[in-house]
């Protein structure tokens, strides 16, 4: 870190900032060990701006011919995924924003109207790769189907839902292209200086934000958490273009081979796509009232979940666990029925959007990341919701 | 069997906590530990070679500090470690580690590469995927299970989102590993002693035959613009009133945020 000791006041809000115990103070200065890795925790924390990250605001390259927003168009028995009508509506901005065209890339075995479909969400241009060998994902023909793409047409972004799908094909790709990729945002943006993407995500467990750019390199590359936006919708008079990519033996070797596909019948809830979910803690006293947290969710279009000691009572299986040791989901509305908030949980789930609390003890630290808080018992409160819904 | 373990050094962001007063990280006392899904990936490692012979090596590219994690690692029993250091590699995005320690594999030689699923620190899950890619093996993430192995290829499990998907690969390959694969055994007696006194190999860029310009902040296609501690607490509010007056007052509020009503009717 390149350090400005005229203006350095000493505070050490840089030593306690910094989150690898980089920093130590000698002779009333900041000194960084090699432990560094430039995250740039104490940039932010200085309060009299004495430290900057060395190289940055690097060679701005001249715009290249790289021109279009893509995204990838996961698919699951048939459909979108939901995460990709959630890239729609942001690609969307992010196209009228730069005065580009949003394109959707997509490869399978048949997928009939899906690219019509996908312009009614929102795209404009679709690019289709059918053949048998596409039909179920594996990384290495969709790396390859991808990447020609990629050189042929010459994206300036492209974006994945940070699904498991996503998360395994994007960085592969990336190291195909030799080009950076940011994992996991939460927020896509264009910087109005450089026209670059800003991608925010967290890091460290959700204990620190980071934005990050791809200034040189394209094209940009990034995943997105699903459920941190909202969907695009539907508008069946949109029109696009429906363009056939061709592909090839080269393109479709691959060494691994998909032997078959095992439900979790009792996982079958998709905590991490849910844009609502109730969940329900120690509180609730017994199985039966689980019932209700089931009924609310439904009602508010969302799925259950559950505390760990919720599970460790046998009320749901484990599937349904939110947390450290559970899911970290981040829907537009959490509701917490008798769940008491302690740090292993909210961990799980303090990148909700809105946080509803229902609690009979006004202390209960869920209500210190809750936008409503309800203080009363969760079974009548629950059973009033139900009935005003 | 020649297996190589990838692990990172990291800070248990479990015991990392916020001063809301200047809403910095209070890193005091915070202990620097494998990333745990690293820990899966040496214990697989060790099972594969008590039931197919081999070796297992781990490697890490770190600050000199990094030594300790992998003096942990000879205390569980694998045969070698190597440690990658050097100034050069200092600034390293996930396609800058994953060049650097594609190298270093590549000179170890290789029938298994296992990664964790991701690092609890930098949280990105790429530095696997981008390695396979650097080395052109085959690779496959989210493994839960390992089913079958035979000298050209090996069957596993992937943890994914609705279920378990079985899948073959060829060898050689790269796995990046999930909690549920394996306990991860403790620290053995004799192999802790020898922990104690075994050299760790370390690696600086010269002997890697690295290309300057794919390694270190020049090698970085990302840049990090800023980093801060999000808000944590909310300005949030309490209800008023009976359980009836609540759930009205919520209903109400979730509407004018179009989330009653809007979200019923989505697929
Ligand atoms: C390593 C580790 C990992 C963990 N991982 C997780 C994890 O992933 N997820 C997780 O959730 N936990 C996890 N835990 C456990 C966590 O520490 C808590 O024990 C757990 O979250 C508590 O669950 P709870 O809130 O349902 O129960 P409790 O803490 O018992 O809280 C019950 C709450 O219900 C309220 N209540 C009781 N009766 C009523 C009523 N009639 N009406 C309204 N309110 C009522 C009480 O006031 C109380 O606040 C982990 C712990 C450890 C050590
Ligand atoms: C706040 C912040 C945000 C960041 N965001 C991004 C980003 O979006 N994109 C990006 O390209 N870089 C990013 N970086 C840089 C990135 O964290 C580093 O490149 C880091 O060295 C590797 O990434 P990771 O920690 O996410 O590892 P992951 O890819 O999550 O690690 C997966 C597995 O790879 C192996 N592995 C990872 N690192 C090492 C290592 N040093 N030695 C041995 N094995 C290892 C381990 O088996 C590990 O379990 C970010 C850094 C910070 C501080």
């Amino acid at each position: 870190m390149k350090l400005y000791s005229d203006r350095c006041a000493g505070c050490e809000a840089c030593v306690n900032a910094c989150p690898y115990n980089a920093v130590t103070m000698q002779g009333g200065l900041p000194v960084f060990s090699d432990a560094c890795n430039l995250c740039g925790a104490c940039v932010e924390a200085c309060p009299s701006e004495a430290i900057e990250r060395p190289g940055n605001g690097g060679p701005a390259v001249e715009a290249s011919p790289h021109r279009g927003i893509w995204i990838f168009g996961e698919t699951k028995d048939g459909q979108p995924t939901r995460v990709v009508l959630e890239l729609l509506a942001v690609g969307r901005r992010l196209a009228e924003k730069t005065g580009q065209d949003l394109g959707v890339v997509l490869a399978g075995d048949r997928l009939g109207t899906m690219p019509q479909n996908l312009i009614a969400f929102g795209a404009d241009r679709v690019f289709l790769v059918e053949h048998p060998d596409l039909a179920v994902f594996r990384d290495e023909p969709y790396t390859a189907v991808l990447a020609a793409a990629i050189k042929q047409y010459r994206p300036s972004i492209l974006l994945f839902g940070a699904t498991t799908t996503g998360r395994s094909l994007a960085p592969r790709l990336a190291a195909r292209l030799r080009t950076g990729l940011t994992a996991d945002c939460t927020a896509l943006d264009i910087d109005p200086e450089s026209g670059n993407l800003l991608q925010t995500r967290p890091a460290f467990g959700g204990n620190i934000m980071a934005t990050i750019m791809c200034p040189v390199n394209r094209p940009q590359m990034a995943t997105m958490r699903p459920g941190v936006q909202k969907p695009a919708t539907r508008d069946g008079g949109r029109t696009g273009e429906v363009i056939r990519l061709e592909t090839g033996p080269s393109l479709l070797l691959a060494r691994t081979e998909v032997l078959g596909f095992i439900n979790r019948n009792e996982e079958m809830v998709n905590l991490e796509e849910a844009s609502v979910i109730v969940s329900g803690g120690r509180g609730l006293g017994c199985a039966e009232n689980f019932s209700l947290v089931r009924e609310l969710a439904a009602l508010l279009g969302g799925v259950v979940g559950a505390s760990r000691a919720a599970v460790e009572e046998g009320w749901l299986p484990y599937a349904h666990q939110v947390g450290q040791t559970g899911k970290t989901v981040s829907p537009r509305l959490y509701i917490a029925c008798g769940i008491s908030g302690a740090v292993q949980h909210l961990a799980g789930m303090q990148g909700s959007d809105i946080i509803v609390a229902i609690n009979r003890n006004p202390d209960a630290p869920i209500f210190k990341v809750a936008s409503y808080g309800m203080v009363g018992d969760v079974v009548q409160i629950l059973k009033s919701l139900i009935e005003q819904l | 069997m020649n297996i190589v373990a990838c692990i990172k050094q990291v800070p248990d962001t479990s015991e990392v906590k916020i001063d809301r007063e200047t809403n910095t990280l209070i890193r005091e006392g915070v202990p620097s530990i494998i990333n745990p899904f690293d820990l899966n990936a040496i214990e697989e490692g060790l099972l594969l070679k008590e039931r197919f012979g081999g070796s297992v090596t781990v490697i890490s590219m770190g600050p000199p500090q990094v030594e300790s994690a992998l003096r942990e690692a000879l205390s569980l029993g694998v045969d070698r470690v190597v440690l990658l250091c050097d100034r050069a590699f200092a600034g390293s995005d996930t396609l800058a580690t994953s060049c650097t320690l594609a190298a270093a594999i590549r000179e170890i030689g290789f029938d298994l590469i296992l990664c964790g699923k991701q690092a609890i620190d930098g949280d990105t899950a790429q530095v696997g995927p981008e390695i396979a890619e650097w080395l052109d093996v085959p690779h496959l993430t989210y493994i839960s299970a390992v089913e079958e192995v035979s000298d050209r290829s090996i069957t596993v499990s992937r943890l994914l989102e609705g279920g378990y998907e079985r899948v073959r690969a060829s060898l050689p390959a790269l796995l990046t590993v999930v909690k549920e694969l394996n306990e991860p055994r403790l620290p053995g007696y004799r192999a802790s002693l020898r922990a104690k006194t075994e050299p760790v190999t370390t690696w600086g860029a010269a002997g890697l035959n690295l290309d300057p310009a794919n390694i270190g902040m020049k090698g970085s296609p990302t840049k990090v613009t800023r980093s801060f501690v999000p808000e944590l607490g909310r300005q949030g509010q309490f209800l008023a009133g009976s359980p009836e007056e609540q759930a009205a007052a919520l209903i109400a509020a979730l509407r004018s945020a179009r989330i009653v009503h809007g979200s019923a009717k989505e697929s």
